[in-house]
């Protein structure tokens, strides 16, 4: 049958993720153009602003950033992977025992060694 | 209950201690005054030595919940590589001071290098050798830009960096379409399972997806066009190391993928493997005719020879897996020996890379010309050198499957091979006969260490061309497994 994956579920299951998706299309088209046939259209420029009701915007959005801000958002990155693995481990600490310990130990002592070193030559100095 | 895999950490023993290693030296950098970073040198040379010793004698075995295995192809593969590594760590001391680029990180980024490549060997799951490839490849995107000042090294290390990563997309993709047919990554895995079904089209584009990605990394034609201007660009010291250790890390895994673990399906790829090859060979030999760059020549021969290699895995019987794993180790010596004899010579300021720059160089330093023509004769693959043994091997061994394709192969590789004499020649020739530079442009700079290194990568050679033996006796251990299978 169509509704059939090779795997045997049944697509059916699926209806009301496709029911949600044809709700969701309709009422984005359906709104905006409610909107424009029943709402009217009185522009004064105040409501032409990007932020209608916000702070008046400051130079140009495309400001140049400083190199170092990348930098820092590298290492960021990095070390915010490790907490990625930490997570699991915590979740099973109890049953992977002291192997699991040490295998951490190692882990986070080799991600240590990398602070050590971007610390060391600078790379957290940001003048 | 989650029971951890079973892991055998003294299988991984010569990984941990080059790794190990790199972490002591990139460490030990931190603290260490700038004139003392030769004592940076003897570590990694002493890891070097220390994980091939260890590699060449340990036991088989399987680990990781399979996902490492350590075999012949393995022994053979880590300690090609890591000999490989040991010469890349000689030809770079003396001219990093030269230049002003002495930092501890770059011993660091060759040990990991070597250590990427090792995991290839020992890869036994097509994610662990996509691991593996790119701890191969990352350092060595570092290594071509590794001249901070120079737009040339920026410009290679950006090439190097955007086109493998577009390559590594193709191999992850080709592993993904390979698990959607077969629901495995494992090699033995995919090996029973392709034996069971008919393999299907997304099988067959994932396997073509894996060969792009390693054919990339091997600088197969036409996924080659990368490889002079990285080569012309990165600093010579990281090319001489990066032009030998991908095409180790890039043929042990292609060995690893199609005669060990697809060599059920050979009829489907040999013939794609074929072209590829008679393609990389020709086009290979026909554009280093043209050069006038010494890199750029040897960026189209280190390309002629990645066909040659590829003859022998096409060819994917057991002496042509042996030959492929002996190619591999002569070509890292005479490949690094190459540029090694080009790392001691500057020209005003800046590499000697213009073929004219070695003019006369016979009458100057008659040894280092003497270590060059050697180099050259040997890549051109003539008697009595360690490259005629090599070429002899790959060859012989297509031709004794007696298929037609195996002798078109043969009677391609050696046409190439008669051409590629020319453009070696003329160098050799340039060496012995040419006007020498009598203004002084051309700076010769010996070193211990470089010295060192053109001794060994020249014995070498020279060894293995008059007692083939001493190679092949190590290597027949692939061609003994890949029979067992």
């Amino acid at each position: 049958m169509w509704f059939r994956t090779p795997g045997g579920d049944l697509l059916l299951d699926y209806i009301p993720v496709l029911v949600h998706f044809v709700i969701v299309v309709g009422l984005t088209a359906a709104l905006p153009a409610l909107h424009a046939l029943v709402g009217g259209s009185r522009p004064t420029p105040p409501k032409m602003e990007p932020y209608e009701s916000g702070v008046w915007t400051i130079g140009s959005t495309r400001e140049r950033v400083p190199i170092r801000y990348y930098l820092i958002a590298m290492l960021f990155i990095l070390f915010d992977i490790e907490t990625v693995f930490l997570f699991p481990w915590a979740v099973v600490y109890r049953r992977l025992g002291a192997f699991g310990l040490i295998e951490m130990l190692v882990f986070v002592g080799v991600l240590g060694a990398g602070l050590i070193y971007a610390w060391k030559r600078g790379a957290l100095e940001w003048e | 209950m989650i029971t951890p895999p079973v892991v055998d950490l003294t299988l991984i023993l010569p990984e941990m201690i080059v790794l190990g290693v790199a972490l002591l030296v990139l460490m030990a950098d931190l603290w260490l005054a700038p004139e003392r970073r030769g004592y940076l040198v003897a570590a990694s040379l002493a890891g070097v030595l220390a994980a091939a010793w260890v590699a060449a004698g340990a036991a088989d075995g399987v680990s990781f919940a399979g996902m490492y295995v350590r075999d012949a192809l393995t022994r053979v593969g880590q300690v090609v590589a890591l000999a490989a590594t040991g010469l890349g760590v000689l030809v770079a001391p003396e001219y990093l001071r030269r230049y002003n680029l002495d930092r501890g990180e770059y011993y660091v980024l060759v040990l990991t290098a070597g250590a990427g490549a090792m995991l290839m060997a020992a890869s036994r799951d097509l994610l662990m050798l996509f691991l593996a490839l790119e701890t191969l490849s990352i350092p060595l995107y570092v290594l071509a830009a590794w001249a901070r000042g120079n737009a040339r090294s920026q410009e290679a290390g950006m090439k190097y960096f955007l086109l493998g990563a577009f390559a590594s997309a193709f191999f992850l993709y080709g592993i993904a379409l390979l698990y959607g047919e077969t629901g495995t990554t494992r090699l033995p895995d995919l090996t029973s399972a392709l034996a069971q079904q008919p393999a299907g089209i997304s099988a067959a584009a994932g396997v073509g997806l894996l060969t792009i990605g390693l054919g990339f990394k091997a600088a197969l034609v036409p996924f080659h066009a990368w490889a002079p201007d990285v080569y012309e660009g990165a600093p010579l010291p990281a090319v001489a190391f990066m032009s030998v250790i991908a095409k180790i890390g890039a043929f042990v895994a292609l060995l690893r993928v199609f005669p060990l673990a697809l060599g059920a399906l050979a009829d489907q790829w040999t013939l794609v493997l074929g072209v590829l090859a008679a393609l990389t060979m020709i086009v290979g030999n026909l554009a280093a005719l043209a050069q006038s760059s010494y890199k750029r020549m040897l960026a189209y021969s280190s390309i002629a020879h990645a066909g040659y290699l590829l003859v022998g895995v096409a060819t994917a019987t057991p002496p042509a897996a042996s030959a492929v794993m002996t190619y591999l180790a002569i070509y890292a010596a005479m490949g690094t020996g190459a540029f090694a004899v080009a790392v001691a010579l500057e020209r005003s300021g800046g590499e000697a890379d213009r073929i004219e720059d070695y003019a006369g160089l016979a009458g100057r330093a008659p040894l280092l010309a003497a270590a060059g023509a050697l180099f050259l004769i040997s890549l051109a693959g003539l008697p009595p050198t360690g490259g005629f043994v090599a070429k002899l091997g790959i060859f012989a061994a297509a031709v004794e499957t007696g298929s037609v394709g195996g002798l078109a192969l043969a009677l391609i590789g050696v046409l190439t091979s008669v051409i590629s004499v020319y453009y070696y020649m003329r160098v050799a020739y340039v060496m012995y006969a040419g006007e020498p530079d009598q203004s002084g442009g051309v700076r010769l700079h010996a070193s211990p260490l470089l010295n060192l290194a053109l001794l060994i990568t020249a014995a070498a050679v020279v060894y293995a061309g008059v007692l083939p033996g001493a190679v092949t006796s190590f290597t027949q251990q692939v061609g003994a497994l890949l029979s067992r299978l």
